[in-house]
């Protein structure tokens, strides 16, 4: 066993080993969490990086072992799991340093920070799992591990949207353990990254594979809140700020819609999907999903519920990009990955910071206070837009990729539900921007916080500014070598042309 | 060598369970500490053995079948020796530190406890009906007397209901017993089973009988009334005992005989009345576990529901493939062993939990979670197999049971077992979340010793790191129920 072959593992124990020593220190010792903390995240960047280095130049990283008969627990690390390590391994940086400003003089900071750090190892297994069996492994340690953040504040209503969430999220895993089982029944246990592996098998059980595919999509559904299966994640607003970021840019939406592509891109292939007669209902979901997400976050006068609903209708893009069949569509869908998850965070990071500073949870109460906090609000601006698409930002590279893909692949329906999210977009973030710039502020905050000179916390300004600067960066280089792009559009010739 | 061990497996216990009559129960703490480590010993000396020369019988003190004792070392006898050395050194070492000494009945606990401990190996041991009667019977006297050392008036009445329904278990066993002696005139399983199919006598009565006993001191629903008093009153450690190990004694009987005689005698209606009989355990288990007020009736009244699962084994052995009847028996093998030591730990963590806060009810949680922490995570990861999700053993049994049910075309048992981990999730949640409410006053609790905290949480770590290492216990277990041949 090599040392490279290693790699995966160092990846994924960097925030398991974290996540435990943090738990085994006492409360007390909160300097020393946060540092064990903010030392993993650095190092689990350097392996990712280093990792991604290699997988850019055709090195396979993989170590696995048989758990039982038949099946391999497989970590591997392909180009498409990078996108998810990457995302996961930058967000887990910048979010730990936000919530160590957000839970300053907070109870149950080790607890805490002990499950958000499980929570990150669990990402990364999902994006390393070379197999179904290993990611449903990671899929449900995400769920667990994400439970005792929802609750952390240990309200009723907390509390509630913890039963809620539990509820939806374990209801799907036993769909997805169905699906998972069955395949592994029909088609033994099928290694990610070779696309189209099923479209080998006998004739006579493509009944079964729709069947299977059906429950596979359902049970992934519920994280990706795929419609109807969204109803947890509004509710789940009531974790801490950090929380909500994570749970919306990285961890368990994104899982659920990670998983929708490795199923429909890696284990069936696109092509086969199509073959199978599933790809445009699919489609069809995502697109209504999109439009449905929108109007409902238009709707919505609390802030981090427009947010959360907004989630709904950006994840989808990516399950949409899939269905377009085609490398450009695929490469949409892919790198919206990404983009949405720089762009949501930095939204989230910024609704943490008015409740925080200002006691503001509401839209109507955000008149003026672009001027009491520029910084704050310049990066809320930069991530509006990027949702509603303007140039040069990271969604418009989305959505200009979306649409070509979408004439490449003869399927023009999708340029008009483009335009009208595009529309709805506008109508509910243009608003927001609005109050925060051109509207007077009122006399007195709800709950108005002063620290230093800065105005919030220093801890939970960079983040979000740093996150715009990506936002911006992402869509302004997407030509570059390395951006997501080219990334995305790498992987999506790879299915297509071999 | 062997004769040492073999002897050792049985009479070890016999000797400290004599040693300890004697004794206080103070004093009888450090001897028995220091017998739970020989008795491991022990076992693990016989698992070497039998990876190094397979699976063999064995004639206690050198004489055969069937005038002799006969024992039956096989990998699956093995699996429960271990599984009973670790779960038993547990709570045995549990129960010297939190059993109150002063007590004067306490003293009556570690001689049951050794008696127990010799009765168990004796019935994974045991290839021969009537010994393994008798090690079903000395197992259901010493677990009601642990039950009863409890003490309090509630522990006797729930003892008392215990004996009366294990005895009427043991007749109907012991008709069934008698219906085959008078059929063959032999008791040896093996040599019943060989007779069985060269004369094609239909044994459906009596199997059905033997089964319909042990259904009974397995606690399957609707038989299920007695145990939840019984385990949720006893005291901790002699709750992980009873729930992990006892009811799985009855329950190893039916299997081993289904296994055996079930292909001639046995019937598909029977099967799946058994299964389900199981399924009913598991949906009716887990609902009454959630109702539940107090923490230990929550634990308890959840081994009726995963008891239940443990049925799945007849439906899913009778008239299927070679390859799908392994995998059912692998299934329930792991659930057993994840069950055993996720329901120890449980109960021990709960019974630390409760010394905490001073009171059993699930309410009284509240706020423990931000002082107590180390026992809270214990039961929080025993929970975690209990429901069935990975890396647990829980999660592998049950990933191995939905194949098998999936091949076999019996579809529903796998609808059962993914709703069975989704209602075992209800209750377990339902702690979880007592555990997060932030709004008590109570902010004092009394800190059990660290190494009483440290016994769960190694149970726990057991459990949830089982689904990881399957293929070698797979690989020990060989095969399964053996079909060895006879001596």
């Amino acid at each position: 066993m090599s040392l490279p072959s290693l790699l995966p593992l160092f990846a994924l124990l960097t925030s398991l080993v974290a996540s435990v020593v943090i738990f085994s220190l006492p409360e007390k010792s909160y300097r020393l969490q946060t540092t064990v903390n903010l030392v993993a995240a650095l190092l689990k960047m350097g392996l990712v990086a280093f990792m991604a280095w290699g997988v850019f130049h055709d090195t396979e990283y993989r170590i696995g072992f048989t758990v039982m008969p038949g099946v391999e627990f497989l970590l591997k690390a392909d180009a498409l799991s990078m996108i998810f390590a990457g995302l996961s391994a930058v967000l887990w940086f910048l979010t730990t340093l936000y919530a160590v400003g957000y839970l300053e003089h907070s109870p149950n900071r080790s607890r805490f920070f002990g499950f958000f750090s499980l929570c990150v190892a669990s990402t990364m297994g999902i994006a390393l799992a070379g197999n179904l069996f290993t990611f449903f492994l990671f899929y449900e340690m995400l769920t667990l591990s994400t439970y005792p953040l929802i609750v952390h504040r240990g309200t009723a209503q907390a509390l509630r949207a913890g039963r809620t969430y539990i509820f939806y999220t374990l209801t799907g895993g036993a769909v997805l353990l169905l699906g998972v089982a069955w395949m592994h029944g029909l088609a033994g246990g099928l290694e990610f990254g070779q696309a189209g592996q099923l479209g080998e098998t006998d004739p006579a059980l493509w009944d079964s594979l729709r069947i299977v595919f059906v429950i596979l999509i359902a049970g992934l559904g519920v994280k990706a809140a795929l419609f109807p299966l969204h109803g947890w994640l509004p509710q789940a607003m009531v974790a801490p700020a950090p929380v909500s970021a994570l749970l919306h840019a990285v961890a368990v939406v994104k899982a659920g819609a990670f998983g929708i592509v490795r199923v429909v891109f890696d284990l069936y292939g696109t092509e086969f999907t199509h073959e199978l007669g599933l790809l445009e209902p699919l489609g069809w979901l995502a697109a209504f999903t999109i439009l449905f997400g929108s109007v409902r976050a238009l709707m919505q006068s609390d802030l981090k519920r427009r947010l959360a609903y907004s989630t709904i209708s950006q994840i989808s893009y990516i399950i949409l990009g899939l269905t377009l069949l085609g490398p450009i569509g695929t490469a949409g869908g892919l790198v919206h990955l990404l983009h949405q998850g720089m762009m949501k965070i930095t939204l989230f990071f910024c609704a943490g910071n008015y409740a925080e500073t200002l006691g503001v949870h509401r839209i109507d109460e955000l008149d003026g206070a672009g001027r009491r906090m520029p910084g704050t609000s310049v990066a809320f601006t930069i991530g509006a837009f990027g949702m509603i698409g303007a140039p040069p930002l990271a969604g418009f590279i989305t959505k200009w990729t979306l649409g070509t893909g979408a004439l490449a692949a003869d399927m023009g329906w999708v340029i008009g539900v483009l335009l009208i999210s595009s529309l709805l977009n506008a109508a509910y973030f243009l608003p927001i921007i609005h109050r925060l710039w051109f509207r007077k502020a009122p006399n007195a905050w709800p709950e108005e916080q002063s620290w230093g000179r800065f105005e919030t916390k220093a801890l939970l300004l960079w983040p979000p500014v740093v996150t715009a600067v990506i936002t911006v960066l992402f869509g302004l280089l997407a030509a570059m070598q390395f951006s997501p792009l080219s990334w995305a559009e790498l992987i999506a010739s790879k299915e297509f042309w071999s | 060598m062997t004769t040492w061990l073999m002897a050792g497996l049985l009479f070890t216990p016999l000797a400290w369970a004599a040693i300890t009559l004697l004794l206080s129960f103070r004093n009888g703490r450090w001897v028995s500490w220091l017998g739970m480590l020989v008795q491991v010993l022990v076992s693990v000396g016989v698992w070497l053995l039998v990876v190094d020369r397979g699976e063999f019988y064995h004639g206690l003190g050198g004489w055969d079948a069937p005038l002799g004792i006969e024992l039956r070392v096989d990998g699956l006898a093995i699996i429960f020796v271990l599984l009973t050395a670790t779960v038993a050194t547990a709570c045995g070492w549990h129960a010297g530190m939190y059993l109150d000494s002063d007590k004067p009945w306490q003293k009556h606990f570690w001689p049951l406890f050794w008696f127990l401990w010799a009765a168990l190996n004796s019935v994974w041991l045991s290839g021969d009906l009537f010994n393994l009667y008798v090690g079903l019977e000395v197992i259901t006297l010493t677990a009601v007397g642990l039950v009863a050392v409890g003490g309090q008036a509630d522990a006797l009445r729930a003892a008392l209901r215990y004996l009366l329904v294990a005895l009427v278990g043991s007749m109907a066993y012991l008709l069934g017993v008698a219906l085959v002696y008078g059929e063959f005139g032999v008791l040896s399983l093996a040599v019943v089973r060989e007779l069985q199919a060269e004369n094609g006598v239909g044994m459906t009565l009596p199997l059905a009988l033997m089964l319909g006993g042990l259904a009974v001191k397995s606690a399957l629903f609707p038989m299920h009334g007695w145990l939840p008093p019984a385990h949720g009153v006893a005291k901790s450690p002699v709750s992980g005992l009873m729930s992990g190990l006892v009811v799985k004694a009855s329950f190893y009987i039916a299997a081993r005989l289904w296994l055996e005689l079930g292909h001639e005698a046995g019937s598909l209606a029977l099967a799946q009345v058994l299964g389900v009989l199981g399924s009913a355990a598991v949906v009716w288990g887990s609902w009454l576990a959630l109702r539940q007020k107090k923490l230990k009736q929550v634990v308890a009244y959840s081994s009726v529901a995963q008891i239940g699962y443990l049925f799945l084994l007849f439906p899913l052995t009778l008239s299927v493939s070679e390859a799908v009847s392994l995998q059912a028996q692998q299934g329930v093998t792991l659930q057993v062993v994840s069950h055993a030591l996720a329901k120890g730990a449980m109960f021990l963590a709960a019974g630390n939990l409760i010394l905490s806060v001073r009171s059993g009810e699930v309410d009284a949680l509240a706020g423990v979670g931000r002082f107590l922490p180390f026992s809270l995570f214990s039961f929080g990861l025993a929970g975690v197999s209990l429901m069935g999700l990975p890396p647990s053993g829980g999660f592998a049994a049950k990933w191995l049971l939905l194949q098998a049910s999936l091949a076999s075309g019996q579809w529903w048992w796998a609808l059962v077992l993914l709703a069975g981990g989704l209602l075992s999730a209800l209750y377990v949640f339902r702690i979880y979340q007592a555990s997060f409410v932030q709004d008590s006053d109570l902010d004092e609790f009394y800190h059990p010793p660290r190494s009483l905290e440290l016994v769960p949480m190694i149970l726990a770590l057991l459990a949830l790191g089982l689904g990881l290492v399957v293929d070698p216990m797979l690989t020990l277990l060989g095969r399964p129920f053996g079909e060895g041949s006879v001596p």
